[in-house]
């Protein structure tokens, strides 16, 4: 991954574009029956940086990422999203206060065409109901041309214009994870959740992930928060990262600090996967 | 010439109760990706409702036409209350589950609304007059040897179904609302973190199937009575699914018509030959043929599943 490197803005010109924090996550715990997914974590992430979380199979990162959208709940903590303290709520109600995700395991809608899928992106920008639809067609129509101008946009940004009209249960993998990138992107989020967007990739398909990533959080100012296996990727992208281990937090700060922090080494590096 | 055309136009009229019937079944499994054992239920429960209501409105009103559309309305926000109540006991709670626990939960529903639309409404026969013209008309007397008779009330049924099933065909395959039915059908977790409400999503496709099943129970039952048997003709209408597809509303329409006519032409013409009888399994032996060969039915999406 030496050229990604290359590639990068320095670190110190990377830093001026963060902010405040936007998500502050205090001492959250997460159980399920007797398993402890997430034990007493806290960490934050700021405006307009790339906020990964590793850790080993099993750690809680992608528990982590399910109690930030709403998809868990967790037994104890707080959550401040814009300051605010945020109730008990579901993913939708995530999704409208501007917080897209994709998944680990790709959760797309299999039988839908790619614009389909990412037009669903678009469903909370767009405010005709059934009955408007039913008795007001024109109107609609303009509404859903104005939005699918958006949603081309998406497609130009990650080049998937050839596959456009392709069901995505059709496509290869790392189309697939392109396609469920666009879906995100195109409800303009203010926080992107990846939940291991390269995986399973190979190297080529991993630098377009990355070159999109990191273009996403230069051109829109879109909050990331990004988990990742490999090492070379997250060190190369991240401004900090969260190091889970069981549950457990042990390690916070920035890439260098991190690869440097023995309980890391210990717990983390020194595993093979 | 005009027998056959009799014939056809017959197998064409049951064709389409069938394929408003078969249309339930589609929209509920495209939005749950659960087969909805209820929806013969729901057309028992819509056509009682339909029929007291259409009672007690005319004689408020004194006027049928009247009575008849105040009834209608009413009909049709009691399916939509019958939708939102299905989705707050039991669909809310079954969110993400397996499609298996969804699917008992269907048939219990059907239990339910049978037992509490007979106690409801009451459980004798009764008859739905919307005051269709019943006289029966004479077509194409000059063009051939004794024209047909066809009767002007299915003609109104069917232009009724025609304009209810292509209205429901655009704006599910072309809205926003559409798009987002087919998100939910897919992948509810997905579905959700896009901001589609499932909940919501969840009483429109059951108020959308509560008024496809009330249409389908008026017409029919105006033709035969409103009475418990209703609820089991739905399953004549399951094999209009196998052959049109489960996920296709297209299909719903063109498979009902097909089984319509199939098992009309295939009773006057080849019944004598074999004893008669071809009516009653004619839809079942073409959806066994279609289950062989082809068991995404014909328009339905073929399942591609990656190795
Ligand atoms: N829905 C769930 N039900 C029960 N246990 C779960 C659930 N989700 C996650 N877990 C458990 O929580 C722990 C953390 O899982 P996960 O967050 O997926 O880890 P990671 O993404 O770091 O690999 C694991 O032990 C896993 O089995
Ligand atoms: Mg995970």
């Amino acid at each position: 991954m030496n050229d990604m490197t290359q590639t990068l803005e320095t670190p110190v010109a990377g830093r001026e574009r963060i902010g405040g924090v936007i998500l502050d996550l205090q001492n959250i715990s997460l159980r399920f029956g007797g398993v402890k997914a997430l034990t007493d974590i806290s960490f934050d992430v700021r405006e307009h940086e790339i906020r990964s979380i590793i850790g080993p199979n099993g750690a809680g990162k992608s528990s982590m990422l399910n109690v930030i959208n709403g998809v868990y709940h967790p037994q104890e903590g707080r959550i401040l999203f814009r300051g605010a303290l945020r109730e008990k709520m579901e993913p939708q109600v995530a999704a409208a206060q501007g917080i897209a995700r994709t998944f680990q395991n790709i959760a797309l809608f299999k039988g839908m065409t790619v614009l389909d899928n990412i037009m669903t992106g678009r469903n909370l920008k767009m405010k005709c109901n059934l009955f408007q639809h039913a008795l007001f067609w024109g109107a609609a129509q303009k509404e859903e041309i104005a939005h699918r101008i958006k949603v081309e946009e998406v497609i130009d940004f990650l080049e998937i214009q050839s596959i456009r009209n392709t069901p995505v249960g059709r496509l290869p993998y790392g189309l697939q994870k392109r396609v469920e990138l666009g879906r995100a992107l195109a409800a303009e989020p203010e926080l992107l959740l990846l939940d291991e967007p390269m995986a399973g990739m190979n190297v080529e398909e991993k630098q377009d992930m990355c070159r999109f990533i990191l273009d996403v959080n230069d051109e829109y100012g879109t909050t990331i928060v990004l988990i990742e296996h490999d090492m070379g990727v997250v060190m190369d992208i991240s401004d900090r990262v969260v190091v889970l281990d069981y549950g457990k937090k042990i390690g916070d700060g920035a890439p260098d600090e991190v690869k440097n922090n023995p309980d890391v080494i210990a717990a983390y590096l020194g595993t093979s996967h | 010439m005009g027998f056959f055309l009799e014939t056809f136009l017959g197998g064409l009229m049951t064709g389409l109760l069938y394929a408003l019937i078969g249309l339930g079944f589609v929209l509920i499994f495209k939005a749950s990706g659960v087969f909805n054992f209820a929806q013969g239920a729901m057309v028992l429960v819509a056509a009682l409702a339909m029929a007291r209501f259409s009672g007690w409105a005319t004689e408020a009103l004194g006027s049928m036409v009247l009575g008849n559309v105040l009834a209608f309305l009413m009909s049709v926000a009691f399916m939509i209350a019958v939708a939102i109540v299905i989705e707050r006991l039991v669909l809310r709670h079954l969110v993400n589950q397996e499609l298996t626990t969804l699917l008992m939960a269907t048939l219990g529903i059907t239990y339910v609304l049978d037992g509490l639309g007979q106690m409801v409404f009451g459980s004798s026969v009764y008859t739905i007059d919307v005051g269709m013209p019943k006289e029966p008309l004479f077509l194409f007397e000059g063009v051939f040897e004794g024209g047909m008779l066809i009767n002007p009330d299915d003609l109104i049924a069917a232009g009724v179904a025609a304009t209810l099933v292509a209205t429901l065909a655009l704006l599910f395959q072309y809205t926003k609302v559409g798009r987002a039915l087919r998100a939910v059908a897919d992948d509810h977790q997905a579905a959700q973190s896009v901001g589609i409400p499932l909940g919501r999503i969840w009483v429109v496709v059951w108020a959308v199937a509560g008024i496809v099943a009330l249409v389908a129970g008026i017409v029919w039952g105006s033709k035969l009575g409103v009475q418990f048997s209703l609820s089991t003709v739905a399953l004549r209408a399951l094999p209009v699914v196998i052959l049109g597809g489960l996920t296709s509303v297209p299909g719903a329409i063109i498979g009902g018509l097909i089984i319509g006519v199939g098992e009309k032409v295939s009773e006057v013409y080849l019944g004598p030959f074999v004893g008669g009888g071809i009516e009653v399994w004619f839809a079942y032996v073409l959806a066994l043929v279609f289950l062989l060969f082809r068991p995404e039915g014909l328009f339905g999406e073929k399942h591609i599943d990656r190795v």
